[in-house]
């Protein structure tokens, strides 16, 4: 019955029309990242690497499809939240503000299995838009800009990671923005067992991740003890992947934490909803 | 082996005791009991904010009573909820469905969480049976309040449920429509043999259809048992009209009858009388040589319920 429920939510989000707004934006978005580097792309490396020529002399070509995919990446996985929350914020609440979720539970099924159909059919909703965020951010880059090395700028130091060991860095960090984007899916159904209407858990869970990225990423000494403890510090775990050599530890110690924040999510979602009293 | 235990049989397919809801300090069910039995079309009624969908919800587990036992099928609906739900098909207040599902998809989806596979033609056919055939395919969002009730009876009967409860079916349907579902449950319950627990305002269609009903007001359970037996037990307004009103006047106030004499309205005389006596009324004016037209009994049920709750 747990995988019929979760075929039948599938088909729920596959069906609806805001469920294509992601796909859509991340391909208009993709498309025009290209499409500027395509046209003007050697500028902006210039003006990426403008401090570091006096004291680097780059060879090769630097403007490849690694390059733009790590561009893409950085600039996307900011948006791709709320694109994610646009559909999971709504699973649970938009049934509520139909009352639809009149019928759902009145039927021979038990809350619980509804909510982990609903988040299952959500997670593998992020794991399709993820894909094809990689098919077109990576591969299509790779097609149409080539391959090389890929040249990571930071504020305090520069990494030239070799076109040979780069694929797997982004496979992996995709792997792990799966799991960031997981969280947010769990917390904005977690939202969503609390609110009757679609939009107010769409806009906490975006508030709720602004806030702690605010937080996060503020230079400010008293913020240095609580930054570990938001989520939002360990969803950009992915970047570590492209460093050398790799924080292991800093890795493990985000993925344990992102796995423990879905957990307590799903688990504050499912006892609230076996509890809640359908009122609408 | 369901005919031998249905209709009549006496065996409770719902078993309420001293159910109760509380919201805070506001009680919205208080100690409520009830008892339906296999085979009934169970009426109930109550004025608005009485309690009916509360109480509903507890019976379908949407909510949960603050104390209290529900049985449902002779069972415990806390230990036992997917078992019954499972024969149990539904409408809580106004049906809503997916708006952009087609019906069919709807019926399918539902049907599917009952744990029951619709072929195309059972969906078809259930959809033909509440007059929704040659909309099959549309998408809900195109659907009136009526058709969206009218589905909502399919989506009721789509899994084959014993049971069938029912909030306000009615509400928003035309005329031929409420024709349309009143002789729709009298065929579930007749020839189905299903139960059907009833809430409706149409006291109107409580009186045709309903076997046994109670009235609740304030959460409380006012009175309980079978519609026949609690309306014969009261007084009934009846007009009386006749060939001449004249005769009919003055046979009247020389009679012991006229006690039970209201007003004269048109041309017509309104009494206050028990069922039994109306024939004996109309036996004394048939004596006196007074012709009677017609006689016409106001509804009972809208009266007793007016009486009861009107408090």
């Amino acid at each position: 019955m747990f995988l019929r429920l979760t075929w039948l939510e599938i088909q729920k989000i596959a069906i609806r029309p805001r469920s294509y707004i992601g796909f859509i934006a991340i391909t208009l978005v993709i498309f025009l990242i290209q499409l500027a580097m395509w046209i003007d792309g050697t500028s902006y490396i210039g003006f990426l690497t403008q401090n570091i020529e006096q004291t680097f002399l780059f060879e090769g070509k630097v403007l490849n499809g690694n390059l733009i995919c790590f561009i893409i990446l950085q600039t996307l996985i900011i948006q791709i939240p709320l694109l994610i929350a646009l559909v999971t914020g709504d699973l649970i609440s938009g049934e509520a503000a139909t009352g639809t979720i009149r019928l759902l539970l009145t039927r021979p099924v038990n809350r619980t299995s509804i909510v982990l159909s609903k988040f299952f059919a959500g997670s593998l909703y992020t794991l399709l838009m993820l894909i094809w965020l990689g098919i077109l951010a990576l591969f299509l880059s790779l097609v149409v800009f080539g391959p090389g090395d890929l040249i990571v700028l930071k504020t305090d130091e520069l990494i030239i990671l070799q076109s040979g060991d780069v694929l797997w860095r982004f496979l992996t960090a995709l792997a792990l923005a799966y799991l960031a984007l997981t969280l947010v899916g769990a917390l904005s159904m977690m939202l969503s067992c609390f609110s009757e209407n679609s939009i107010g858990p769409i806009i906490i869970t975006m508030a709720i991740i602004i806030l702690f990225t605010i937080v996060g990423t503020m230079e400010v000494p008293v913020f240095d003890k609580v930054k570990p403890f938001l989520f939002t510090t360990h969803m950009i775990v992915w970047r570590n992947l492209f460093e050398s050599p790799l924080p292991m530890e800093q890795i493990r110690t985000s993925i344990y934490a992102l796995l423990g924040h879905i957990v307590v999510f799903m688990g504050i979602s499912i006892v609230y909803f076996n509890k809640k009293d359908i009122l609408s | 082996m369901k005919q031998a235990i249905a209709h009549g049989s006496g065996d409770q397919i719902i078993s309420v005791r001293n159910l109760s809801k509380s919201y805070g300090s506001f009680k919205a069910v208080d100690q409520l009991n009830l008892d339906v039995f296999y085979g009934d079309v169970f009426g109930f009624l109550g004025p608005n904010g009485a309690g009916k969908s509360t109480t509903i919800r507890m019976l379908l587990s949407l909510i949960k009573p603050s104390e209290g036992s529900i049985k449902i099928f002779g069972q415990d609906l806390n230990q036992h909820r997917n078992t019954i739900l499972g024969k149990i098909g539904c409408i809580v207040e106004k049906p809503d469905f997916y708006k952009y599902l087609s019906a069919e998809k709807n019926l399918h989806y539902f049907a599917a969480l009952s744990g029951f596979s619709a072929s195309k033609s059972k969906i078809y056919e259930m959809l033909e049976l509440v007059g929704l055939k040659g909309r099959e395919k549309d998408k809900i969002k195109g659907y009136s309040h009526g058709m969206k009730q009218r589905l909502g009876i399919a989506q009721t009967l789509i899994h084959n449920p014993d049971l069938i409860v029912l909030d306000e079916p009615t509400t928003g349907l035309d005329p031929q429509g409420i024709i349309d579902i009143r002789n729709l449950i009298l065929h579930l319950q007749r020839d189905l043999n299903k139960t059907v627990f009833l809430s409706s305002h149409i006291l109107s269609e409580i009186e045709l259809i309903a076997s046994r009903m109670v009235i609740i007001n304030k959460g409380r359970e006012i009175v309980q048992g079978e519609v026949g037996t609690l309306l014969n037990s009261e007084e009934l307004i009846v007009s009386f009209d006749f060939l001449s009103l004249s005769n009919a006047r003055s046979c009247l106030e020389e009679s012991p009858w006229f006690q039970y004499f209201i007003e004269q309205k048109d041309d017509k005389l309104i009494f206050h009388l028990s069922e039994f006596q109306i024939s004996e009324l109309n036996n004394y004016f048939c004596e006196h040589k007074v012709g009677v037209k017609a006689i016409e009994s106001k509804r009972k049920l809208e009266d007793y319920f007016l009486k009861l709750t009107s408090n």
